[in-house]
Formats: C-alpha cells, sequence, structure tokens
C-alpha cells in the first residue's frame, strides 16, 4: 500500500462518512487538510534523482487485456497532486453557506477532489480515464442543483455534451494507442507502453491519427479553441468551490494527459503542430479579444482561463524530441500550476464577492477597495499572479515557455513556433489590460452611491486564500522546487 | 555583501506589509534605516571593488538554466550609488511629505519594493533577471501612482502607466528572445563576446533584435511613441515623481542601453534609437513651454532630459547617456522635491499661476530650486552644464541634424524653467495658499539642501570619477559646442524671465502645443476602434457562431448519447455514474474484443 493509495481513498472515505451523517463541512474539511499534509509528505519522499515512477502500488485486475489499479508518480504528477491538494482543501474551506442538501453538496465536491487525485496518480491508463469520468459527473451536477443563473440547467447540460462527447474521442484515442503497442499482449500499463514506445515507435502514420484524435478529446476537456464555449458559461454558473476545482485542477487532466502521451508520439505532434498552433492562437488571441469584452467578473475570470490554457499548449507544442531540453514543457507544467492556483484563488473570490454584493457586473461596481482592504489585497495579488507579473509562479511558467518558443531561433526568418510565440507575447498584454479593468471597475477609484456596504473577509475565511497567495509565491520566487522535480 | 542590497528592501517591504502596515511610523522607520543601510553598502562596494559573487540557478529545464547573478561593475556599482542616494534622500523628505497620510504604511512598503526592484536591474547580469526586475518596477510603479486609490485620476494614470509599458515590454521580451537565439546566451559578457559575430552572419535580423529591445527601453523612458503614461504619472504623491518618474526608474532605459552599449555598435539600427531620442526631446520641450502645472512642467522637462541620453546612447557614447543620467538625478530629484516643498506650503496647488512671490516666504526651497533651474538649463560650473557639454559633443561629432535638434532644445530648457521659476518665486501672491505658505520643516529642506549641493558638485571631474569610474566621459567638446551651449542658455533664459516677469497668466496660450499636439486623444480613438471595437465583434462572433455550431455539431454527433441522458433527471446520481460505468465498459469491449 502506498501513501498515494490514502491520498486517492482519504476524499472518498470522506464522502462516505458524510453519506452515513457525519458533519458535511467538517468531515470534507477535515479530509482534505489531511490530504494537503500527506501531499506534503509525499513530496518529501519523492526522490528527484532517480527516474521513472516512485511510490507505487499495484492491484491486477484483469489479466486480457490487462488493466490493474497501479499508482505512482514521477516529477510531473507530482506538481499536479500539489495542485490537487491545495485546491481541494481551500475549495472546501472556501465554499460558502449550503442552503439545501449540503451532505450531497460535499460529497459531490470530494468526489471531484478524489476522481483528480486518481487519474494524477494513475499509472494504468484505464483508471487514469475512469477517474477523471468519476471526477466530471458530480460537477454537472454541482451546476444543475446549487449553480446560479437562470441558464444554469441549460448550463449543465451544455458542458455535459461536450466533455462527455470530449471524453469519447478521448477514450477512442487511448484505446487506438494502446493497440499499437500491443505486441501480443494488450495492457494498459502506462511504464510498459512507455517501454514499448520507447524500445519500437509507432508507425509514423498511426502516429498522425492518434495524436489528433488525443488532442482533440483532451483539447475539448481544456477548452481548447475552438471547443472552448462550454467553458465560461460553465465556470460563472457552477457553485464557486466546483468552479474552482474544476478550472483550477480537473482541468489540468487533459494537459496533463498531453504531457504524458506527446513524448510518445513525437511524429504526431510534427504533423499536426501547425493546425495546434492555430487553436492555441485561437485561445490567446481571440479568446483574449474576447475576454476583454466581457461585462461580469465571472464570465471575464472563465474566458480568462480558457485564454491562459493557451500558453501551456503552447509549451506542448514546442516539444522537440530530436533536440533541445524541455524548456517548453517545463514551463507548461509551472504554468499549470500558476495558474490553477490563481485561477481557483480568483474564483473563490468571486464567489464571495456575489455573496456580499449580489451582483458582479462591472458597471454597478466600483471604490470598494476602501471598505474591504484584506479582500482588495487579496484579489490584487490573484490578478497579478494570472496577468503574469513576477515573483508568482505563472510568470516562471510563461518565461518558460516562450523561451522553449524560441529554442532552435538561428537567427534567421520566423518558424511557426516563433510566430506564434510572439503572438502570445502579445497576449501577455492583452491579459494585463482585462485584469487590470477588472480590479480597477472593482476595487479602485469613487465608490457608486448605490453600492451596499459590506464587510470585509473574516479572519478564518483569510487561511486558505493566504495558503493559496502563499503557494503562489514560493514557487514565483524559487520556480526551481518544481522544474528540479521534472524530466521528460 | 552586494546581496544585501536586494535582500534589504525586500525584507523591508515584507516586514512592513504583514506586520507593521498599521503603525505608519514604524513602517517608515523600517523604509528609511533599510534605503540608508543600502546606501552604505553601495558606498562599501564602490570602494572595496567585490567584484565575483556566485550566482544561483532559478528555474531550469534540463541544461537550460534561467540564473539571478549580480553583476558587480563600474556601471552597476555606480549606478547602485545613484540610485541609493536619491532613495534615502527621498525616503527622509517623504517622512515630512507623506506625515499625515492615513496609508503611510502601505507607501512605505511600495517604497521598498521598488528599492528592490530597482537594485534587481541594476544588478542583473543577464537578461532573464534583468527582466523579471524590470517587470516589478513596472508593479511598484503602478502601486505608487495609484497610492490615492479613491480618486479616479491617480487610478486611471497608474492603470496608463502600466500598461504603456507592458507594450514596450513586448518588444523586450522579443528582442531577449532572438538575441538568445543568435549568440546562444543572455548573460551580458559572453554575449559581448558574442555580439560581434552575430551581427556579422545575422545582419539586418540583429537589427531588428536590438531595435525590439529598445523597445523596453521606449516604454520605461518613456520615449515617443509611448512617452504619455509619464505626464499622467504626475497623479502619484510628489517624493514619488521625483525617485520614480525623474531620477532612477525612468534612467532605467537607459541603463539598460548603456549595458548593451556593445550591441549597438555593430548595428545601424543605433541610428534608429538617436533619432528617437531626439525627437522626444524636443517634442517634450515644445510641449514643457505650454503648461501650467508644476509637476506636469518638471515631466516634460524629464522627458526631454530622457531623449537627450538616449539619443547619446544612440550616438554610441554611452559614457555620456550615464553620465548625464547621473547629474540629471541629483538636479531632477531637487526640482521636483522642490515642487513638493512648494506644493506642499501651498496647500497641495500645483497651477503656476496660483502661486508666485514664494522667493521670500520660502527662502531655503527658493536658494535650492534655484540652483536646480540652474543646473538643468546648464549654466555654467553646474553638473548639468559638464553633462550636456558631453550630449552636444557627441551629437556634434555624430550627425550635424540631431546637434542642430540638440541645440534647439537647449534653448528651450531655460525657457520653460524660467517662466515656471518667475511665475511661481517671482511677482505677487495670487492666491489665499500662495499668501499663506510657510517654509517647509527641517526633514523635508535638509535633502533639498544635499540634493542642491550634489547637482553642483557631480560634475566635476573628481567627484563624477568616483562614482562613474571608467565610465566617466574624458572628451573636451570643440570651441563650437561650448560656444552654442553659452548662447542658447543666455538666450533662453532671458526671454523666459522677460516674457513672463511680472505676468498672471499665460501669454500665448497655443491649445495645439498645450494638448501635447493630441496625442493622448489620439491614442484612446485607437484602443477605441481597434481594442474594444475589434473585442466586442470577437465576443459575437463566439457566443453565435463558435458557440452554437460546436454545440450543434457535438449535439448531431452524440444524439444517441444526448436523447439517453435527456430521460434521465438532472439529480440523479446514481443513474449517471451507473450510465457513465455501462457506457464505459461498452466502448471498451466494443474496441478490444470486437
Amino acid at each position: 500500500m502506498s501513501i498515494l493509495d490514502i491520498i486517492i481513498l482519504l476524499p472518498l472515505l470522506g464522502a462516505l462518512a458524510i453519506a452515513f451523517g457525519a458533519p458535511a463541512r467538517s468531515t470534507a474539511m477535515a479530509s482534505t487538510g489531511a490530504n494537503l499534509l500527506l501531499g506534503l509528505v509525499a513530496w518529501g519522499l519523492y526522490d528527484p534523482s532517480k527516474e521513472g515512477f516512485q511510490l507505487t502500488a499495484s492491484r491486477p485486475l484483469v489479466n486480457v487485456p490487462e488493466i490493474s489499479y497501479a499508482v505512482g508518480i514521477d516529477g510531473l504528477s507530482l506538481v499536479m497532486l500539489l495542485l490537487s491538494v491545495i485546491v481541494s482543501f481551500c475549495a472546501m474551506w472556501m465554499a460558502p453557506k449550503v442552503e439545501s442538501r449540503q451532505k450531497l453538496y460535499f460529497i459531490s465536491l470530494l468526489f471531484i477532489a478524489a476522481g483528480a487525485l486518481g487519474a494524477f496518480c494513475s499509472t494504468d491508463i484505464f483508471f487514469f480515464y475512469a477517474f477523471h469520468e468519476l471526477a466530471l459527473i458530480p460537477t454537472f451536477f454541482m451546476i444543475g442543483i446549487w449553480g446560479s443563473g437562470e441558464n444554469r440547467v441549460a448550463t449543465a447540460w451544455k458542458i455535459t455534451i461536450y466533455l462527455a462527447v470530449g471524453s469519447i474521442i478521448l477514450l477512442a484515442g487511448l484505446i487506438a494507442f494502446q493497440s499499437q503497442l500491443s505486441n501480443g499482449s494488450l495492457t494498459f500499463d502506462l511504464v510498459t507502453l512507455q517501454e514499448r514506445s520507447a524500445e519500437e515507435a509507432i508507425p509514423a502514420r498511426a502516429q498522425g491519427w492518434i495524436f489528433l484524435t488525443l488532442l482533440i478529446g483532451f483539447g475539448i476537456l481544456v477548452s481548447l479553441f475552438p471547443f472552448h464555449a462550454w467553458a465560461a458559461p460553465a465556470y460563472a454558473a457552477a457553485p464557486a468551490p466546483t468552479s474552482m476545482l474544476h478550472a483550477g485542477v480537473l482541468k489540468k487532466f487533459g494537459l496533463y494527459g498531453l504531457l504524458r502521451f506527446t513524448p510518445m508520439l513525437p511524429e504526431g505532434l510534427e504533423t499536426w503542430r501547425n493546425l495546434l498552433i492555430v487553436l492555441l492562437l485561437g485561445n490567446i488571441l481571440f479568446v483574449g479579444l474576447v475576454t476583454l469584452a466581457q461585462k461580469h467578473l465571472d464570465t471575464m475570470l472563465g474566458n480568462s482561463s480558457v485564454m491562459h490554457m493557451g500558453y501551456v499548449f503552447l509549451g506542448i507544442a514546442s516539444w522537440n524530441a530530436a533536440s533541445g531540453e524541455p524548456i517548453g514543457f517545463t514551463g507548461a507544467v509551472l504554468l499549470m500550476f500558476g495558474h490553477g492556483i490563481s485561477i481557483a484563488l480568483l474564483l473563490g473570490l468571486c464567489g464571495k464577492l456575489r455573496e456580499r454584493l449580489g451582483t458582479v457586473e462591472f458597471d454597478h461596481l466600483g471604490g470598494i477597495g476602501k471598505q474591504v482592504p484584506v479582500f482588495s489585497f487579496l484579489f490584487g495579488l490573484a490578478a497579478f499572479a494570472a496577468a503574469g507579473l513576477p515573483g508568482f509562479a505563472n510568470f516562471s511558467g510563461e518565461v518558460m515557455v516562450f523561451f522553449g518558443g524560441f529554442q532552435g531561433y538561428g537567427g534567421e526568418g520566423f518558424n511557426s513556433l516563433q510566430i506564434a510565440t510572439i503572438l502570445a507575447l502579445w497576449g501577455v498584454v492583452i491579459s494585463a489590460v482585462y485584469m487590470l479593468r477588472a480590479y480597477r471597475s472593482i476595487f479602485l477609484g469613487r465608490r457608486p452611491d448605490d453600492l451596499n456596504a459590506s464587510p470585509d473577509i473574516v479572519f478564518t475565511q483569510r487561511i486558505p486564500c493566504a495558503i493559496l497567495a502563499g503557494a503562489l509565491l514560493v514557487i514565483g520566487f524559487y520556480p526551481r522546487l518544481f522544474s528540479d522535480l521534472l524530466s521528460f | 555583501m552586494p546581496w544585501l542590497l536586494l535582500i534589504l528592501p525586500l525584507a523591508a517591504a515584507i516586514i512592513i506589509a504583514l506586520v507593521t502596515r498599521k503603525h505608519g511610523n514604524v513602517s517608515a522607520y523600517i523604509s528609511v534605516a533599510s534605503v540608508v543601510a543600502t546606501f552604505v553598502v553601495s558606498v562599501i562596494l564602490q570602494l572595496g571593488g567585490e567584484t565575483d559573487p556566485h550566482s544561483f540557478t532559478w528555474v531550469s529545464a534540463g541544461a537550460f538554466e534561467l540564473n539571478i547573478g549580480l553583476q558587480l561593475d563600474a556601471l552597476s556599482t555606480g549606478m547602485m550609488l545613484i540610485v541609493t542616494c536619491v532613495g534615502a534622500l527621498v525616503h527622509v523628505f517623504s517622512l515630512g511629505y507623506m506625515e499625515k497620510d492615513e496609508s503611510k504604511g502601505r507607501y512605505f512598503a511600495c517604497l521598498s519594493l521598488f528599492m528592490f526592484s530597482m537594485t534587481g536591474i541594476v544588478l542583473a547580469d543577464n537578461f532573464a533577471m534583468m527582466f523579471i526586475f524590470w517587470e516589478l518596477v513596472g508593479v511598484s510603479s503602478y502601486l505608487l501612482i495609484g497610492h490615492w486609490y479613491t480618486k479616479d485620476e491617480p487610478v486611471e494614470a497608474a492603470k496608463k502607466a502600466f500598461l504603456t509599458n507592458r507594450i514596450g515590454d513586448f518588444g523586450f521580451m522579443i528582442g531577449i528572445l532572438m538575441l538568445w537565439g543568435m549568440t546562444g546566451t543572455i548573460f551580458f559578457d559572453p554575449m559581448e563576446t558574442a555580439a560581434e559575430g552575430a551581427s556579422i552572419s545575422h545582419g539586418k535580423m540583429f537589427g531588428i533584435a536590438v531595435l525590439c529591445l529598445f523597445c523596453g527601453a521606449v516604454g520605461k523612458s518613456a520615449q515617443m511613441p509611448l512617452h504619455v503614461w509619464l505626464p499622467d504619472a504626475m497623479e502619484g504623491p510628489t517624493p514619488v515623481s521625483a525617485l520614480i518618474h525623474a531620477a532612477t526608474m525612468v534612467a532605467a532605459g537607459v541603463y539598460m542601453l548603456a549595458r548593451v552599449a556593445f550591441l549597438l555598435s555593430f548595428t545601424e539600427a543605433a541610428q534608429v534609437i538617436a533619432w528617437v531620442g531626439a525627437l522626444t526631446a524636443l517634442f517634450a520641450a515644445v510641449v514643457a513651454t505650454q503648461q501650467n502645472d508644476i509637476k506636469k512642467i518638471l515631466a516634460y522637462s524629464t522627458l526631454s532630459q530622457l531623449g537627450y541620453m538616449v539619443m547619446a546612447a544612440g550616438l554610441l557614447a554611452s559614457d555620456a547617456a550615464m553620465f548625464h543620467l547621473y547629474t540629471h538625478a541629483a538636479f531632477k530629484a531637487l526640482l521636483f522635491l522642490g515642487a513638493g516643498a512648494v506644493i506642499y506650503a501651498c496647500h497641495h496647488e500645483q497651477d503656476i499661476w496660483k502661486m508666485g512671490g514664494l522667493s521670500k516666504k520660502m527662502p531655503l526651497t527658493f536658494i535650492t530650486f534655484a540652483i536646480g533651474t540652474a543646473a538643468l538649463a546648464a549654466v555654467p560650473l553646474t553638473s548639468g552644464f559638464f553633462s550636456k557639454e558631453q550630449i552636444l559633443a557627441a551629437a556634434f561629432e555624430g550627425n550635424k541634424t540631431l546637434f542642430f535638434i540638440a541645440v534647439i532644445v537647449a534653448f528651450l530648457t531655460p525657457f520653460y524653467m524660467m517662466r515656471l521659476f518667475t511665475a511661481v518665486f517671482f511677482g505677487r501672491a495670487r492666491t489665499g495658499s500662495a499668501e499663506h505658505a510657510k517654509e517647509v520643516p527641517f526633514v523635508m529642506s535638509l535633502p533639498l539642501l544635499i540634493l542642491a549641493g550634489l547637482s553642483i558638485v557631480a560634475g566635476f571631474g573628481l567627484v563624477a570619477k568616483m562614482v562613474l569610474g571608467e565610465h566617466y566621459p574624458h572628451a573636451h567638446p570643440p570651441g563650437a559646442v561650448l560656444a552654442a551651449s553659452l548662447i542658447t542658455m543666455l538666450a533662453g533664459a532671458a526671454l523666459g524671465f522677460l516674457l513672463y516677469r511680472g505676468k498672471t497668466q499665460e501669454r500665448m496660450p497655443i491649445a495645439f502645443i498645450r494638448q501635447k499636439f493630441y496625442l493622448d486623444e489620439l491614442y484612446i480613438g485607437l484602443v477605441r476602434v481597434f481594442q474594444d471595437a475589434v473585442a466586442y465583434l470577437a465576443k459575437l462572433i463566439d457566443t453565435h457562431v463558435v458557440d452554437s455550431i460546436a454545440s450543434r455539431g457535438s449535439a448531431t454527433t452524440v444524439q444517441g448519447l444526448g436523447s439517453l441522458f435527456r430521460r434521465i433527471q438532472v439529480g440523479n446520481l446514481q443513474a449517471y455514474a451507473f450510465l457513465f460505468g455501462v457506457g464505459v465498459i461498452l466502448i471498451v469491449y466494443l474496441l478490444v474484443f470486437a
């Protein structure tokens, strides 16, 4: 039994306890809080000097094809694990008062947390997939039942359809992938698959269409342009802890998957690189402009999250198996962490704002910073982080992504990747514009007379915010803590 | 030891932010103590000549690393001396100026954050580190301009400053990436070795890379066309204007150009840089002649002087640029703090036509301001005289057209300063607030006195050589330069004095110049059309085209699945989980076993 088993099981046990009558909120917080500590322990147990997966445990379930419940972490999954435990704990803590069906509310949240953790820790791609599905289902419910806005049921359906389609395409891609590497014995074991693809690469043509299938499948889950339309309305409608968990953690599943599989499909990426570049520029530039035009904080944050996925895709697109260092991949991982934490903090605060003022429409807000200085400080911190300011994890990720894009630039004309990098750099200006506009129109300047007075964040609620902000700052000041863990 | 320069201000900022921010005085003293300590460290460093501090890896990917490391040479330690010296004096001045401010803790935390960021730019030994601190300086500037955040104007000015700088940084980063590709390094020293080879093998692209790099300086040093943020930034507290928007931060662009002077010498692109500087110098000097706000006049004057420095850098005379940066830091900080004293005494009045007769009421401020004005106007034997000589000499040798422009600027400078000086200090008090003005407290006049002393002696060879070391320019300007400098100075000052003596308002208002050539309006229009309108269009396309096509497409694809789903009520967890499980198993079965 590995510590990872406990980490995956704890939220599920918490959910079970709640179902049998344990107090919902405190059980949820206790199990995810314990998980946060266990996550740090796992970080301590992890030895970055060793290759491959560590803290492994495995239980065979089916022999043909070989499916087993198997867990283990390498640097990449460790970072994702830490992201998950941090955001899960803070999401539980920041959950607002639940009016109805409180038990189900927290059970659903715990399922999302467990599913995400399971997906990141699994070294068997069947469970990798299944855990993600486990996390998706409660997401749909939470929007439908506890969501806000008149269209919440329609929104719940929209995200369901999008993500179900994405999952099916993904599943097809995964199965095709493993059948290409069958070598006489079908297996879902990631390590075996990695070894087999290292011995004998999948034929280029097959790599091409498998990669495309995976790209679309994972891409829909990560709101890759033009499959992004579900994201902003869903985050706006979902209860704050759900959107924190989904935008912060669960959405990273698709990126995590691409980071896992792309090194095994280098020629597939080569074939479709220009397509990926066009799509990710759609995320950065097109959705960036869409974000600028938003009049509500919640949809603005949702769109900004879609936009920032473009930078992670850029890091993935710069993967070059033949030569060079994994600069873009390292940047992608740092950015996934930074974005996950910062968007969780922003969405959590957005939820609190709606609670207090009844609206998150920019035109009705303004100048509340003087009343709520701590709130204003925390929001400003997260907004600066999301806009890519140094000192926060996001910046280190973005910079590495940009260097990754220019790796191998010879001093002559630009190739498509470098042109994309330059355009993506312009996107940094766009995100500064909307983040500063939002901050200014909510907290700074004169306060409209008809705006209600509202209290600042209470002390106990400052703690989860401080944890999130602290994580951003620690990795932002010293990103090597994570980059040293990574090897691709 | 040199790391203290970074650690002290950062520690001060953190301690104030987390612990003492509610206790204004304690916070202020922590901040002042840290800046004084860094000044001492800078002096020791300048004398001691420690050159090889270790660096550490900030982030890595395989063999690729980005580092934090310090470059200790004559350029950086000299600059450090300037930054910490002016910084310390401005901190002390702030003790008086911000005494009654209710957010004193926040103010001093931001000042310390600024000192931290600026130090990082100056000491960086590679472009990645410089870029990190370059951005941080932008943040601290944003926070300080917007210090009075309940008013709309400072908040808008802060946002404008930050975003304009970001546009410059867009080019800066591209330049860094291109040069990294061409020379294979982001460290300044190895890049110097590789620069010549890169310039030969990449020709035009090398020039483009250098110009991209220059974009960063255009933003930070407020050169045209990105100059619009600096005059607005005067909405911030006046000591901030003195430290950040006159003496140090805006000089970072010039400092960066001096740091990479080796790149400029290999490319024709340097000509472009010189022209941008010259045109900015001229434009700003013209606009300054028509402004009425004392801080705005000084802001345009700063733009103009920065233009001089950038021009010199473009003419490959970066030593002259650094010399002028150094003297300018002293006398422009003096002028801004003097303006701050005047504003403080006149109860936050900033219109020069609503002042008058202050020479008798504030004798100390009057004398020190006069010294600052003399230095800016380049009166012989003041520091500004020596450094401006060097810049004019560089233009005289490099390009006669640029020299001609520089001479016109040299005429306009004493003209607008005399206009300001006459209106503020001479004649009669024109309003009640000017009538009741009193000399400022000692804690504010002490920095004025010190800076006035520096504004005189800083230009002398002995002193300048101590600060600038090998970068002190030795050239003796030709006679023509000397003559042009003296004649324009006398003519400009005389004209300014005669035209505005005893006047109570602007004699000949020219709207076109007063409105800064309507460039701000033009930019606002461009932003409306190209950003907001396009963004709105994108939003329409997103909701009406992308969403509906994708939704419909996927809806048809999964019609079977969808109709199955629709039979179930939302809220039935078990059925959902069951269906998903069945679906997964079914598909696995079909694909693998069938």
